[in-house]
């Protein structure tokens, strides 16, 4: 499968980047284009022009800032899975990149890609969601930020402002002591999220739950905060009964849709399954 | 649109190869159609079954996904580079002794995808060199022997010395564990 023509250019700066989109009116930036290219083969998307960010290095790394952890819009998908601070501060989040495709898409695909592509079946959305993401993203007025909260619109559409360029992503770090995961129903053939269940929780000594966060993807139009799930936790008495209890919520908050793979209810029936999978591990106690 | 040519410039199994591309030119058709480099095969062409796959910059890739223009000033390793009969990189003996292709289509990217993959976790456990190879198809279901295959290379890489200690440089994640 060929993709239809287009023009090619390699900037060097973000601010190049910002420049070229608004130059261009059909352009794309093309970063580890894992998610752009294989639509392009199939003319789903016809950019004219590509903006390889893929160079520039600033947007490449991991750091930790006051109380979040900062990642770069470039660091693969294999580099957030292998980094220190990643696997010792989020490890939902390193469980997630470690999940995302196979190992040769890992090398190639970006979490500022990924984020940008908002494929509702994707892995990182639910870790996103969960620890409060924060997008820094240039646009021609300059930088702004933008909150995870919201930014979901639909399939395949985000509240980016246009010709902007996603820099970095930060993640807000849970209170010492939390525990976090990823877990995730893949489709037997592509590998995506038919479910997929980010968690955190802290249970304070006397077993009281203090802190929860739990989001979903794969199964709702858009990836979702699990509110009731959170609300049916929070301050509670951890015991299996409660588990159970809350985990019935799990598909409370989303949109959830039917498709040939799994039916509306089937696709539920896993929000639930997979909620308490990942509850059970975070708040499993010793 | 009119298609504009770019001129690339990139270095192949160690030789320095420059072409007048399209932009659109996928990685795959640059190795195969412009330098005759039919080793990397085109399976699915859908980034699923990584017959396609080939080293670029080290790391392993599905060149079914990667365009040529985005390959310019990289190096790219295909299995025509990786050995040769007399001195067979470590993964090549290893499908060798341990009969891991049988029809041996998906072997040159199940190859490079090994070989990528001991680069970046030079001890695998066998549930991490099952993980590393789901981006691979093999349809004579000949994963047993592959898994085999690419125990013996971890093997003889260990016993090699100076090419492991390079390669402990970038040490994978375990596999995620669960479903």
């Amino acid at each position: 499968m060929i993709p239809s023509a287009f023009a090619y250019e390699r900037v060097q700066t973000v601010e190049q980047a910002v420049r070229a989109l608004q130059a261009n009116p059909g352009a794309k930036l093309l970063a580890g284009g894992h998610s752009l290219i294989p639509l392009m083969k199939m003319r789903l998307a016809t950019p004219t022009r590509l903006v390889d960010i893929s160079g520039i290095r600033e947007l490449r790394g991991v750091w930790k800032k006051d109380d979040r952890l900062v990642i770069g819009a470039l660091t693969t998908h294999r580099e957030i899975a292998t980094d220190r601070v990643v696997r010792t501060h989020l490890p939902a989040l390193a469980e997630a990149a470690s999940r995302v495709g196979d190992l040769q898409v890992r090398n190639r695909g970006t979490i500022g890609g990924n984020l940008a592509h908002a494929d509702p079946s994707s892995d990182l959305p639910a870790v996103a969601l969960a620890f409060d993401a924060v997008f820094d993203v240039l646009g021609p007025e300059g930088m702004q930020t933008v909150p995870i909260d919201g930014y979901f619109l639909g399939p395949l559409v985000t509240a980016l402002p246009e010709n902007s360029v996603i820099t970095a992503v930060s993640l807000k770090l849970p209170p010492s002591g939390t525990r976090s995961t990823y877990v995730k129903y893949p489709h037997p053939a592509s590998g995506y999220a038919v479910v997929g269940v980010a968690a955190a929780a802290r249970v304070e000594p006397d077993g009281v739950i203090d802190f929860v966060r739990v989001a979903v993807t794969g199964a709702g139009d858009v990836p979702y905060r699990a509110q009731a799930v959170e609300d049916a936790l929070l301050g509670q008495h951890v015991s299996d009964d409660l588990i159970r209890e809350a985990a019935a919520h799990a598909a409370d908050d989303g949109s959830i849709s039917g498709d040939l793979f799994a039916s509306e209810a089937y696709r539920r029936h896993l929000c639930s399954v997979y909620v308490e999978r990942a509850l059970r591990k975070v708040l499993s106690r010793g | 649109m009119e298609a504009t040519r770019m001129t690339v410039t990139v270095r192949v199994n160690g030789r320095e190869y420059t072409r007048a591309v399209e932009p659109r030119l996928l990685l795959v058709h640059f190795l195969r159609d412009e330098l005759g480099l039919t080793g990397t095969h085109i399976g699915c062409d859908t980034s699923q079954c990584g017959a396609c796959t080939v080293l670029l910059n080290g790391e392993a890739v599905k060149s079914c996904t990667v365009l040529a223009v985005q390959a310019d000033g990289a190096e790219v390793t295909t299995i025509e580079g990786l050995g040769d009969l007399s001195h067979l990189h470590p993964v090549q003996e290893g499908f060798w002794e341990k009969h891991g292709l049988q029809c041996g289509f998906c072997t040159p990217g199940v190859i490079m995808t090994a070989a990528g993959m001991l680069a970046q976790n030079p001890n695998p456990t066998e549930e991490e060199i099952r993980e590393g190879l789901e981006g691979v198809i093999c349809r004579c279901t000949g994963y047993q022997n592959i898994v085999r295959a690419v125990q013996y290379a971890a093997e003889k890489m260990k016993g090699a010395g100076a090419e492991t200690e390079v390669a402990a440089a970038g040490a994978d994640a375990s596999a995620g564990g669960d479903a």
